[in-house]
């Protein structure tokens, strides 16, 4: 194809640059978009469908974790670990110098103001997605009043902040707030 | 005159240091840049690549569909309504593999009928017909199967009648054939559940067929409307970029309607009952099978009860058919009897234009073929039921005594001597045209 219709196609245009290359690269660029746009669609269906997103926040009443004790619930899938701090292990939390934390990050930042016996996260070891232990009473709580990951060997402080082991970062708080006193609305 | 080159690309190193260990893009070359291809072909030479496209379209829109969808009789008809509803794009999906199931039958017959028309089956072509056949059949297997997966109540009631055509079969071999299809005593999850394995397995047996299929075409190259064989290179263009663009331009068009069914009219082509969830302890009053099986299911119907079972039972006093088995053997026999076309129809002659009288029964085969699919929509009652049976024995009729007839008695015209000489006068290299030199091989 090249050479015969090449230098037929040189007649009609100037400087090398024929109606052939435009007419070619005009093709080559829609069937580009075209290809795009039909991708789209069949990507977009791997993602949550709307009756996924639809239970994709959950309602969870507090009000009957005892000081001290914590509860695990299921959103998204995933353990989220509601834990009712003592006095003592909220200022253990943070007494913390930031600078002892591979991840700094104050525990203040990490409750909701005026709400620090609550803490609330997702229970998914950061290192590879084991659920630690720490939660249940008479669970192993770690070297740091927090939680343990029986896979790997990270330990969490009570604020959830990794503080030794391979975890990379400390327990994610998810999205959430306080519709009264006592329920909270997580995602 | 068009030259034949290897592509350039073929000279890029990297190319070449993969050609050496996996000759994949020598492959293509051959295939592609240097396949000669008559350059005669007409619009209804796009039918076959359309087939191989709608085929690509079918097996990505049902693996999509797939990963939603839930083969289970309590959950199937609620996954699919999840799928409409609730996935990303859920509906499009559907309505494409849906609506492209009929598309994918409509470019079909289309392919066979031009097949029949051109006398594309003949040789040295017959394995390269077979294999169209067997596509066919697979692709009605894969059809039958998809339909029951929404396991609505055509679906349901759809598997019924199909699986229990098997019960025909005697001497007590169709109930223990009907218990195995069904995995029970009726159609039910068992049923449900093989069919969606099967419904994912046999488009890419399909795709397997397919693949032989073009390479017995590539091995002569494709017929074409003359239906004479090429006789050198003023006969012949190359396959890329002359058919594959003229192949992209009937991909747009026919794309065109595929999606003014799929945006405005999806249901256009199914059936409403199937939105009804399967009910094992009612059939629906009308029951009627996908347009694509019409013809067929009017040839199963046609047979009249007890018509081979009265005459077998004179004739081979041992066998005992069942009345309804006549009905079965006649419709697999309307695909069957293509397998052995090429043998009945022994005209040398091979396209239409040629042949003056086989074209008139070409069309009254193609309006018979229409007027079945006519009669299967319709119940079987009344001046329906005589119309279905006239067309039913014309349809064998055509295939076992006009077509052999013809090829006795009919007076073809004279053949062109080459496929450009109509063209370019004189054999190939004309007074007018260009200054070609005739390179007659054969």
């Amino acid at each position: 194809m090249a050479d015969s219709e090449g230098s037929a196609a040189t007649e009609d245009g100037d400087g090398g640059e024929t109606r052939r290359d435009f007419l070619q690269l005009a093709t080559g660029a829609f069937a580009l978009v075209g290809g795009a746009a039909v991708a789209w669609p069949f990507i977009q269906q791997m993602n949550p469908a709307a009756d996924t997103l639809a239970l994709a926040s959950i309602e969870v009443d507090i009000s009957k974790i005892p000081e001290g004790q914590a509860i695990k619930v299921k959103w998204r899938g995933k353990p989220v670990f509601i834990r009712h701090r003592t006095k003592a292990e909220i200022d253990e939390a943070a007494g913390v110098k930031l600078t002892d934390l591979p991840d700094p990050e104050p525990d203040s930042e990490r409750v909701k103001k005026g709400e620090a016996e609550w803490l609330v996260l997702v229970g998914v070891c950061t290192h590879l997605g084991c659920i630690p232990l720490g939660t249940s009473q008479g669970e192993t709580k770690g070297e740091y009043d927090g939680w343990f990951c029986p896979c790997h060997g990270s330990h969490y402080d009570s604020s959830g902040r990794i503080r030794k082991g391979p975890a990379p970062r400390n327990l994610e708080v998810p999205d959430y707030n306080f519709i009264s006193d006592s329920v909270i609305k997580i995602g | 005159m068009v030259q034949f080159h290897k592509p350039a690309w073929l000279e890029n190193s990297l190319v070449r240091w993969v050609d050496h260990r996996l000759p994949i893009f020598s492959f293509m070359s051959h295939e592609l840049y240097e396949y000669p291809t008559p350059r005669n072909l007409n619009y209804w030479w796009n039918f076959g690549s359309l087939a191989g496209i709608v085929l690509v379209i079918m097996i990505v829109t049902g693996i999509a569909l797939a990963m939603h969808y839930t083969p289970h009789t309590s959950l199937a008809f609620d996954s699919v309504e999840r799928i409409m509803r609730d996935v990303n794009y859920g509906w499009l999906i559907r309505y494409i593999h849906m609506n492209g199931a009929s598309f994918f039958f409509i470019v079909v017959y289309i392919h066979i009928f031009r097949g029949l028309y051109f006398g594309s089956y003949k040789a040295p072509r017959e394995i390269l017909w077979m294999l169209g056949v067997v596509i066919l059949l697979l692709m009605m297997a894969t059809a039958f199967m998809g339909y029951v997966l929404p396991w609505g109540q055509m679906s349901f009631w759809g598997a019924t009648v199909i699986t229990n055509l098997f019960s025909a079969i005697p001497w007590g071999i169709g109930d223990w054939v009907v218990t195995l299809l069904w995995g029970g005593f009726a159609v039910d999850n068992p049923t449900l559940n093989r069919f969606f394995s099967l419904h994912y397995l046999l488009p890419f047996v399909i795709v397997g067929v397919v693949v032989m299929h073009i390479w017995a075409l590539h091995v002569h190259g494709s017929n074409n409307p003359v239906g004479i064989d090429t006789k050198g290179d003023q006969d012949v263009i190359p396959f890329h970029p002359y058919y594959t663009v003229k192949d992209m331009f009937g991909l747009g068009v026919f794309l065109i309607f595929f999606a003014l069914f799929i945006f405005f009219a999806p249901n256009y082509m199914g059936h409403p009952d199937n939105y009804i969830p399967a009910n094992s302890l009612s059939t629906p009053a009308h029951i009627v099978p996908e347009w694509y099986f019409l013809p067929f299911y009017a040839i199963l119907r046609a047979v009249p009860d007890n018509f081979i079972g009265g005459w077998t039972t004179e004739w081979l006093g041992f066998i005992i058919f069942e009345a309804k088995l006549a009905g079965v053997l006649a419709m697999f026999g309307a695909i069957a009897v293509l397998f052995v076309l090429p043998w009945l129809d022994r005209s040398p002659v091979r396209s239409s234009r040629f042949r003056p009288m086989y074209k008139w029964f070409f069309w009254i085969f193609a309006i018979d073929c229409v007027v079945l699919g006519y009669m299967g929509a319709l119940p079987a009652e009344g001046i329906y039921v005589v119309i279905s049976r006239v067309a039913t024995v014309y349809y064998f009729a055509h295939f076992l005594v006009v077509i052999p007839l013809l090829a006795k008695f009919e007076k073809t015209k004279e053949l062109p001597k080459s496929i450009s000489e109509p063209v370019l006068g004189g054999g190939g290299g004309g007074a007018s045209a260009a200054p070609a030199k005739p390179m007659e091989k054969a």
